[in-house]
């Protein structure tokens, strides 16, 4: 079986699944970086699957609809990225699936955010509807501070900054979850502990071992299949209603959890691949 | 062991080094990138950009 393997910068965990795949005998690995590629539309990559592992968001979400485009099983799907993406196609999947997630409201411009932001009362959270790692999000905790966060926006953001994803603020008492769901199996999680209110280990979460309960892995499935299947990491806060949906990435990175859970994440990814191609 | 093209310290080079493998020099904290394997040749790494993540 070839392996597309799509890239650009090839971090730890590209490393690992490198390892992975170069120690299946029956797996050829195929490097194929996403500042190289030319796409003519008709020509199909000379590899059974594509394993999707670009850090840029737009390059892999076009790079996967190609590739689908000429008939490449691609892991993750097109459609899986688009939604995981974008924070409201996100919110949007998961409503659609009837997965619990926080209260959120989109608007199109300052005065209706601001309008958005008062309904949902204090504090709030404004994110751009596409980012990661927990960059430019914003803990808005009054009037004040919306008006100028808002502003900024406006006047010094790119056109998607004007798209206004505004999320009621959740307290986490310090830590979110992270789940990694593998095909139809929730294989690992981590809580990630922080005294900032963003937990994201790249902003210095620290993780731990989080048991899979079986309501843990529930929800976590539900929310993978909200957004369409495959390798994907859900967020979760722990509320006093139960669990909600934050985001859902689909490029995860599992670097962190590996040792803190005792699963080779890598290999259980690797894996999958072969169900999938056959 | 290579040098860092930004401070000429010495970085330490995996035994399987790949091409477009980020790397961090320890003396400056230059986020670096292998740009070649033979002979292995670093660069710095591209600036993180605004859709890049998970």
């Amino acid at each position: 079986m070839r392996v597309g393997f799509l890239h650009s910068l090839i971090r730890k965990d590209e490393k690992l699944l490198i390892a992975e795949l170069r120690k299946r005998g029956d797996m050829e690995l195929v490097f194929l970086d996403d500042r190289r590629l030319v796409f003519d539309l008709a020509a199909r990559p000379p590899v059974d699957v594509v394993l999707e592992r670009s850090i840029n968001h737009s390059r892999a979400m076009h790079a996967l609809r190609l590739f689908e485009g000429v008939g490449t099983v691609c892991v993750n799907a097109y459609e899986v990225a688009r939604r995981c993406g974008d924070k409201i196609l996100t919110a949007a999947s998961l409503r659609d699936h009837g997965v619990p997630q926080p209260e959120v409201r989109i608007a199109f411009t300052p005065e209706s955010a601001l309008d958005a932001i008062e309904e949902l009362g204090y504090p709030a959270v404004l994110k751009p509807a596409v980012g990661s790692w927990g960059r430019l999000l914003s803990r808005v905790n009054d009037r004040d501070a919306a008006e100028t966060i808002l502003e900024h926006k406006a006047i010094l953001g790119s056109y998607h900054h004007s798209i206004f994803f505004v999320q009621k603020y959740v307290e986490k008492r310090g830590r979110d979850i992270r789940s990694f769901v593998v095909g139809d199996e929730c294989v690992a999680a981590i809580y990630r502990t922080s005294d900032h209110w963003i937990t994201n280990t790249a902003r210095g979460g620290r993780a731990s071992d989080c048991p899979v309960t079986a309501e843990l892995a529930e929800i976590s499935l539900r929310a993978a299949e909200a957004m369409g299947g495959g390798v994907l990491a859900v967020d979760i806060f722990e509320s006093d209603g139960g669990f909600l949906v934050n985001e859902v990435n689909y490029t995860m990175e599992f670097r962190n959890s590996i040792d803190v859970t005792g699963v080779n994440i890598p290999e259980r990814i690797v894996s999958y691949l072969r169900g999938v191609v056959r | 062991m290579h040098e860092c093209p930004v401070c000429e310290a010495e970085v330490p080079i995996s035994e399987d080094p790949l091409e477009g493998e980020l790397l961090e020099c320890e003396e400056c904290g230059m986020e670096l990138e292998i740009l070649a394997l033979d002979p292995v040749t670093l660069g710095e790494a591209p600036d993180a950009e605004e859709d890049w993540g998970e």
